[in-house]
């Protein structure tokens, strides 16, 4: 590829899987908790955080320089908040309908440590561009577990996924309904996202023994 | 380490520079972009009145208002007075629908007479009249229109809701909630004013006893629906005085 070099493929591809900002740096997962109970709300919410945080990645890079550290915490949710608000003011004016949907998230999209744990860890100390890639690659990292543990809990708590039937009854009488199988509705509360997700890190950890933290 | 960006007198001005850029960059955004958003709220309550009453383009499983472009037509055809009852006195005003029921609400409060807007509605030569509700769910505001025929008994309902939880609460917008409340009675048969309560193990699922003055619960949105039924409950009782001046 001549776009990315090797270390900038890395910026994409690392936290994909083996430093992925939900399992292994467990950043973002009070929204993982929180939104995942239907998989249309996981990809909204996966869309707009990798809009924030690339966005957000790239303009504390540019001001890394000129921010006091004393506070830089205070300057980074500044930051996000604007820009999470002003996206928000023009979706409402532009695009009423989008804005109705995304509003639930602009609450969740600025406190996602996610952002803030990336801009401190990350576009303090780099440039803009590796901070885009930065910010884009976390940003999927984290949508993927959101749409994994969105695909579990909305189709075995519904029984459909993204709102259409598909256990149950999709056709009367053909589905698992008739013999008998249930929705569990407990996948709709926040513990079993919590245990979805501890099933994903599970899961990871035993295919890729380098992992496993030592104590 | 000794840097310029650490002393404190770059710190308080860096942060007073901000601080105005920043505000005066959302001042003009929201100041500028306000008309629209305005305007837009404004085509919504038309849409959600007219939903209510049954004037929408619902397909199988999906709630749809009619488009933003006719909203304004249909709502002038469809609704033929919009009342404001105020004690006893009741007045036709046009900009009803504009009325802020969390304004009015908050007067009843402080002991100031509330305005209470209603619409009137023709549909097929059947009547609505539909009321807007306004409450709170588990962590913002929720709000709703429900229409109802003379007999207080509900003909379509539409919810909404600032933020609550996807997937949970926020499925207060869903067909399959909303329209159980189709039918639903609000009044015993003697006349006393019951509501309808947002109820969980109620045996009755899928809805089919109109007068339980119960629908089915969202499993994981308790709160969410205890809002629903007190908004329909708070709201609504008070235009009880006004259905009985109907039925003389």
């Amino acid at each position: 590829m001549g776009l990315l070099s090797k270390k900038d493929t890395a910026l994409i591809k690392d936290p994909l899987f083996d430093n992925n900002p939900i399992t292994i740096q467990v950043l973002g997962i009070c929204s993982a908790l929180a939104i995942t109970a239907e998989l249309k709300a996981s990809i909204v919410m996966s869309i707009s955080v990798m809009f924030v945080l690339g966005l957000g990645n790239v303009v504390i890079s540019l001001m890394r320089n000129i921010i006091p550290s004393k506070i830089r915490i205070i300057v980074q949710l500044i930051v996000v908040a604007t820009l999470v608000i002003i996206v928000d003011l023009v979706l409402k004016a532009f695009a009423y309908e989008l804005s109705k949907t995304l509003s639930v998230f602009v609450g969740l999209i600025i406190t996602n440590c996610i952002i803030m744990g990336r801009f401190e860890a990350f576009a303090l100390g780099n440039g803009p561009w590796r901070s885009f890639l930065d910010g884009i690659g976390n940003a999927i990292g984290y949508g993927l577990i959101l749409i994994a543990v969105g695909f579990f809990r909305e189709l075995l708590g519904s029984g459909t996924l993204l709102g259409i039937k598909v256990l149950g009854d999709p056709i009367e009488k053909t589905g698992l309904y008739a013999f008998g199988y249930e929705n569990n509705g407990f996948m709709l509360l926040s513990p079993m996202a919590l245990i979805v997700v501890g099933i994903i890190i599970w899961v990871q950890r035993t295919k890729n023994k380098a992992l496993i933290e030592e104590n | 380490m000794s840097k310029r960006t650490d002393s404190n007198v770059y710190t308080l001005i860096f942060a007073i520079v901000m601080v105005i850029v920043v505000g005066s960059m959302l001042a003009f955004f929201a100041s500028s972009l306000k008309p629209n958003i305005d305007e837009n709220k404004r085509i919504e309550k038309q849409q959600n009145i007219l939903y209510a009453m049954g004037v929408n383009e619902n397909d199988e499983s999906s709630a749809n208002f009619v488009s933003t472009a006719v909203a304004g037509q249909e709502f002038s055809k469809y609704i033929k007075k919009q009342l404001v009852i105020e004690g006893d006195n009741i007045t036709e005003d046009e900009k009803a629908y504009l009325i802020d029921v969390k304004k009015e609400q908050a007067k009843a409060k402080k002991g100031g007479t509330r305005r209470l807007p209603l619409f009137v509605g023709e549909k097929d030569g059947n009547t609505f009249y539909v009321a807007p509700i306004y409450g709170k769910g588990l962590w913002d505001a929720i709000w709703g229109y429900v229409s109802m025929d003379e007999n207080m008994v509900v003909q379509g309902a539409y919810f909404d809701h600032k933020g609550e939880t996807p997937g949970l609460g926020a499925n207060i917008k869903q067909r399959y909630f909303m329209d159980d409340f189709y039918g639903e009675h609000l009044l015993t048969e003697a006349g006393v004013f019951k509501g309808i309560t947002v109820a969980k193990g109620n045996n009755d699922p899928k809805n089919e006893d109109k007068t339980d003055y119960e629908v089915d619960a969202i499993a994981g949105a308790t709160i969410t629906g205890d809002g629903v039924s007190a908004m329909i409950k708070n709201d609504l009782a008070l235009y009880v005085p006004y259905f009985k001046t109907l039925k003389k």
